[in-house]
């Protein structure tokens, strides 16, 4: 026998978590050090306030089109058009709610349905027609806004219902709605993947995709579910920005947000080849984003030079998952002593 | 560079190759005359590519001296070799499908004027190019546009467009009908009478009888001989290449393990199945309870016949039965649910899912056919793990072990395990063995003893007799893609084998 190489490691659902979580710890730890008053909290009204809670509260939106990412991504393919689609979930609940009399969790469902109709046609078109996930998603990506233009026939629409209102500035038990949404969809995801053999087939289907047609999995069922979900995704996160504003503009809402929620997939140790995916991972890559963001706000950088630190942080995180990359780090190390 | 008319066109002497842990080519002697096709043969893993490699200059050598026309090259680079006349038309045809055909074969090498493509003197230069080939096309339309066979006729010309000496080509036929084949040789017999060395990779033994005038045979990196094609009986040629002194084979006692009469239902019978330009027609039927095997030389369809069986590719003549009741297969899923599992010759490739679990890939299959709805329980797909582990000896140090970091061995071995865990009809075995250590090898034959003990059928492919010999009932041999026989009983030897897939009536 050959000796062997074992990496005896058992995967646990933390595993690969520690260095999106050492990223995010090292931030907020230069923030409680340097900046004064982040880590305040207040209760006003019942409800929770500080630069934390609008944090998670504000990183919502990403956490939400980043756990629908995740699977995709996790397939080994990705997917342009949640921005997009958010535009037009928004636009749908924007234009029913000011239909007096048309029932709200109508109102609700439809853009829900809207956005994973929208995630359907990325999974046909990806599934049946074979088209490159970057260009099947592309599509949407640019045509998706052109829609949600043609149904508000490019007015921007605003409203007052405090029902909507609620889905993105209200509170429940002292936290802001949308935080309670991802939460909950964060339970959603990890039930559907988990609770099913679907997060066995993502990752298969990810990580050798011949391989997992020939055990039998439906390679094309695995597939087409991720994309509709990640549409379904958009939906609600859509539903939320359009709620935050109290108005919508087909052209701004979302907009680049699906760059954010790959970033977040990638942060948070998903490979964007495919295989193993960490939704938490995705939920502390968010958070890692949106801290920065923050802590950008808080130091009063201009916005037209905030990507630039921004970009650097997200480097150093994504360098030091690279397993590749700390080896040669610790071999630099041994070779320069002293 | 002196030109010695009476000295051989190639020579190499002593090649040696290595990579890490492997010796590719040790001391291999290679000569090729002017004006002669000579056949390069010998099984996988024997050295061909790496001494064509070596020999265009992708590959540099450790040790060995090249001669070309007498003088000494050492190419460092496909380039360089192209520059002392040594041109190859690689197995995939590697051209660009889009340019136009004048295009590929002026490809680096385009005609200018004042530093600009002169396009005409290239369309020029592409028709005089075809016209060594016999072939009249229009040179602008794109390479995509015209069929394989012409595509590959286009590879040669553009070969030859330098002034190539010595022409390379590996699997040239692979991919061509048997009249595209007849009019790639009278193109080759042309250039033989021009005085062109020409050296020929191929598979094909009724092609290497058509066209070669010598064969060398490598085998395990070292060189077993050189032939003159009229002088060497095929059945000796397989021999050489396969490695058995057939002698010593004839007279060896038949090794006999448990391979008494099935008692079980025939279970498959496969009736003039086939598809064209794949593999076909086979005919055979398997019983419960029975090991076949299925033999024959590298590319001559026994892969493609399992790959039929198990729908990953369709079949489109013939009839396939399953328990008596015929049946069409068009996708694995679909094999799968009719009981049948099959483990690809290409473990990495097609078989193992690298960073799951040993438990994960154990339970996929029987995970895909429960569908996505009814995930197994954790303590059943833990004991399931376990109990394949201890039931082949899987040596991991658990079960969340990922699986690309077992050897290759016990990788067969979980793989193995996937599809008994769905406790399967019939079990396709291709290549079981290749690539993993002695000890694996014959714990992988003795699982599949029991195995049939169960009453389950299997067939057996695999490039080792040997194996074949001892581990089978009965053995479908096909050669150059068709069946051309079936040996049970005592005329199941290694000898019987080899002679089948020679297609030689008698033994001498």
């Amino acid at each position: 026998m050959r000796p062997e190489r074992f990496q005896n490691r058992p995967v646990r659902w933390w595993s690969g978590l520690e260095w999106p979580v050492a990223g995010l710890a090292l931030l907020l730890l230069f923030n409680l050090a340097f900046t004064p008053g982040f880590f305040h909290l207040e209760l006003r009204n019942g409800h929770l306030y500080g630069s934390l809670v609008d944090i998670i509260n504000r990183g919502s939106p990403v956490v939400i089109l980043g756990l629908g990412m995740t699977l995709v991504i996790a397939t080994g393919g990705v997917d342009l058009s949640v921005g997009a689609v958010m535009a037009i979930a928004g636009t749908v609940a924007a234009q029913l709610i000011l239909r007096p009399g048309f029932p709200f969790p109508a109102l609700i469902l439809a853009s829900l349905a809207v956005g994973t109709l929208a995630g359907c046609w990325n999974g046909f078109l990806v599934t049946w027609l074979r088209v490159q996930p970057l260009v099947a998603t592309l599509v949407l990506m640019v045509g998706g806004r052109g829609i949600a233009q043609l149904l508000t026939n490019g007015q921007q629409i605003y409203f007052e219902d405090a029902r909507l209102v609620f889905v993105g500035n209200g509170h429940l038990l002292g936290l802001p709605f949308p935080v309670l949404l991802s939460l909950a969809l964060l339970g959603l995801t990890a039930l559907l993947t988990r609770r099913t053999a679907l997060g066995l087939f993502i990752e298969s289907v990810g990580d050798n995709p011949r391989a997992s047609e020939f055990a039998g999995v439906s390679t094309r069922t695995v597939k087409f579910v991720v994309y509709a979900f990640s549409g379904f995704c958009a939906g609600l996160a859509g539903l939320i920005d359009t709620s935050n504003i109290k108005s919508v503009d087909a052209n701004k809402i979302g907009l680049t947000l699906e760059l954010d929620a790959i970033l977040a997939v990638v942060v948070g140790g998903t490979a964007l080849t495919g295989g193993r995916f960490s939704l938490l991972g995705t939920v502390v890559g968010a958070l890692f984003i949106r801290t920065l963001t923050t802590t950008m706000y808080a130091w009063n950088v201009k916005s037209d030079v905030a990507p630039v630190p921004k970009a650097l942080a997200i480097i150093a995180v994504c360098l030091l998952q690279s397993p590749a990359f700390r080896r040669r780090l610790a071999a630099f190390r041994r070779a320069s002593p002293s | 560079m002196a030109s010695d008319a009476s000295a051989p066109l190639l020579e190499i002497r002593g090649l040696t190759k290595s990579f890490p842990g492997v010796k590719a080519l040790e001391g291999v002697d290679f000569t090729v005359r002017r004006g002669e096709v000579h056949a390069l043969m010998g099984e996988n893993g024997a050295g061909k590519s790496t001494l064509i490699k070596v020999l265009t200059g992708v590959y540099a050598p450790d040790g060995g001296t090249f001669r070309l026309g007498g003088a000494v090259i050492r190419p460092a680079s496909t380039k360089e070799a192209e520059a002392v006349g040594i041109s190859t038309v690689y197995q995939e045809v590697n051209l660009i499908p889009h340019l136009s055909v004048a295009e590929n074969i002026c490809l680096g090498r385009q005609p200018t004027r004042f530093g600009f493509v002169d396009w005409a003197g290239m369309t020029r230069r592409a028709v005089a190019a075809l016209a060594r080939v016999d072939l009249r096309i229009d040179v602008r339309r794109p390479l995509s546009s015209y069929s394989i066979a012409i595509q590959q006729l286009t590879a040669l010309a553009r070969a030859l467009d330098v002034s190539a000496r010595l022409l390379i080509l590996d699997e040239p036929t692979s991919s061509l009908d048997a009249r595209e084949v007849g009019e790639l040789f009278q193109v080759l017999r042309k250039l033989r009478a021009e005085g062109l060395g020409i050296v020929m990779v191929t598979h094909f033994l009724d092609q290497v009888y058509a066209i070669a005038d010598r064969i060398t045979v490598l085998r395990d990196g070292r060189l077993v001989g050189e032939y003159e094609t009229a002088k060497l009986p095929r059945m000796e040629l397989v021999s050489r290449m396969v490695g058995r002194d057939w002698s010593a084979v004839a007279a060896a006692p038949r090794a006999v393990a448990g391979v008494g009469e099935p008692t079980g239902e025939v279970l498959l019978e496969l009736r003039n199945f086939g598809r064209p330009g794949l593999v076909g027609p086979v005919d055979f039927s398997l019983r419960a309870g029975e090991v076949m095997g299925l033999a024959g030389l590298l590319g001559s369809g026994r892969t493609e016949t399992a790959r039929l069986i198990f729908g990953i590719e369709r079949a489109r003549t013939g009839e396939m039965r399953l328990g008596g009741r015929p049946i069409k297969v068009h996708s694995p899923r679909q094999a799968i649910r009719e009981g049948l599992a099959f483990t690809s010759e290409n473990r990495k490739l097609e078989g193992i899912i690298p960073h799951l679990s040993v438990r994960e890939n154990i339970i996929l299959a029987l995970q895909a056919r429960e569908g996505l709805l009814r995930p197994l329980p954790r303590a059943r797909q833990l004991a399931l793990a376990d109990e394949f582990i201890q039931l082949l000896g899987i040596s991991t140090p658990g079960p969340e072990q990922a699986v690309m970091n077992l050897s290759g061995g016990n990788q067969q071995k979980v793989l193995l395990a996937r599809w008994l865990a769905l406790q399967p009809r019939l079990l396709i075995l291709d290549e079981p063995t290749r690539g993993i250590d002695v000890g694996a090898k014959a714990e992988i034959e003795k699982l599949v003893q029991s195995l049939r003990a169960k009453g389950l059928a299997i067939l057996f492919i695999s490039s080792e007799l040997e194996e074949v010999v001892r581990g089978c009932r009965r053995v479908v041999v096909l050669r150059d893609r068709v069946q051309v026989g079936e040996l049970t009983g005592p005329a199941l030897t290694e000898e019987g084998i080899l002679q089948t897939i020679a297609g030689a009536s008698h033994a001498p």
